[in-house]
């Protein structure tokens, strides 16, 4: 198991409200996002699956390349793929009020 | 035998509901009325697991236990309800505790005059293994919760599959007032694999599934009066049987309560000429014991 974290701090205003999505099951993961107080973005994961920091990187450098809110993010993973996190980040996305 | 499906057993099967194939949140939100479902300790609570971190696992911010209040059939209702896809369903301290609380709150709610109807969803190996005694230690709190409950309400589970219900919360799952199962459910004290690996693959092979559903699946459970109920994999089917058990009310003695009807069964079965199944149906069927 492994935690890593990633900060953003350029974002444009505080998400409204919460989502949840997700399931720590095989192959899949849960995020929860929340607003961030502080004006940026936070990241933190929890993996089952060691050594992937960059792959993880690039996974959610790209979800912030489109999304610029100041929120908290927290995923716990159990092996998901690259493309399935993305699904799921974009699913907790959607979910959030606009 | 079975007869070839017709067009309107499509339709029925393509319009129906699964539920089995829902989450734990979404699977108490389809037994509860519209709209009347309120999530305590949700996963913002992050109510976790503080030993599978130390174990290298990742937990789950709700431990894997989803606990709703709402209603049904317009009368207050506390569902449990467990996600078999974290960890196998399986019983910590915290999603434990969490269903051992609710139904200690919802017997403080019927002793204050405010009568709320449990539900629990099981779907779930049993003990957490990671978690040991305190696994164990709150699967008898629930236990003991359920028998407490039991005199004021019907205390009514479900099995739905396609995890099952095994172990220590088989026992809670055979303490209900009440229990509804699909076909494709299983209910036992061990599982196959558990079985197998113990005592052989002479003595049961876990792989062949037609021999395990025929011993513990959902339908022969029903036959042989440990399940109350069967009913297809369907969200509404499932619900309205719920609810025809709460208007049923606290009735009949519970299975827990029939001790010598059980006792003579047990006396009278012959572990040196063991029963197939069909054998059981007749000779444990519906109307013998329970």
């Amino acid at each position: 198991m492994e935690v890593l974290t990633y900060d953003y701090p350029a974002a444009s205003a505080p998400v409204n409200g919460r989502a949840y999505v997700g399931v720590v099951g095989s192959g899949d993961l849960e995020i929860l996002m929340e607003p961030s107080t502080d004006g940026a973005a936070h990241v933190t994961i929890t993996t089952s699956v060691d050594g992937y920091g960059a792959i993880w990187r690039s996974v959610v450098d790209r979800f912030f390349s489109r999304f610029d809110r100041a929120v908290r993010i927290e995923i716990n993973d159990f092996g998901a793929t690259p493309g399935m996190v993305a699904l799921r980040l974009g699913q907790a996305a959607e979910q959030l009020a606009p | 035998m079975t007869l070839a499906p017709s067009p309107q057993d499509f339709e029925r099967f393509l319009a129906r509901k699964s539920f089995i194939e829902l989450g734990a949140a979404d699977r108490a939100a389809a037994i509860l009325d519209p709209g009347t479902a309120r999530v305590l300790l949700g996963p913002f609570d992050r109510l976790t697991s503080p030993w599978l971190p130390l174990q290298g696992i990742t937990p789950q911010s709700d431990d894997g236990v989803t606990i709703l209040r709402g209603q049904i059939d317009g009368a207050p209702a506390m569902v449990a309800s467990i996600e078999s896809r974290f960890q196998g369903g399986s019983m910590g301290e915290v999603s434990g505790a969490k269903i051992a609380g609710a139904l200690e709150l919802t017997l403080k709610d019927h002793l204050k005059g405010a009568p709320t109807r449990p539900v629990i969803l099981f779907e779930t190996g049993g003990v957490r293994l990671q978690e040991a005694n305190l696994g164990l230690a709150v699967i008898a709190e629930i236990h003991a919760a359920i028998v407490a409950l039991r005199p004021h309400a019907p205390v009514v589970g479900v099995v739905a599959g396609l995890v099952g219900c095994f172990g220590g919360m088989s026992l809670a799952a055979g303490l209900c007032s009440h229990l509804i199962a699909t076909p494709q459910a299983r209910l036992g004290m061990n599982g196959p694999e558990v079985i197998e690996q113990e005592a052989g693959v002479a003595e049961l092979d876990a792989s062949d599934r037609r021999l395990i559903w025929s011993l513990i699946g959902g339908a022969q459970r029903a036959a042989t009066g440990f399940v109350d109920t069967l009913v297809e994999d369907d969200a509404d089917a499932i619900a309205q049987a719920v609810r025809a058990a709460f208007a049923a009310g606290v009735g009949a003695p519970a299975r827990t309560e029939q001790v010598e009807a059980y006792l003579a069964r047990i006396a009278a079965y012959d572990p040196a000429q063991p029963a197939d199944p069909l054998a059981m149906r007749r000779t444990w069927g519906e109307g013998e014991a329970a």
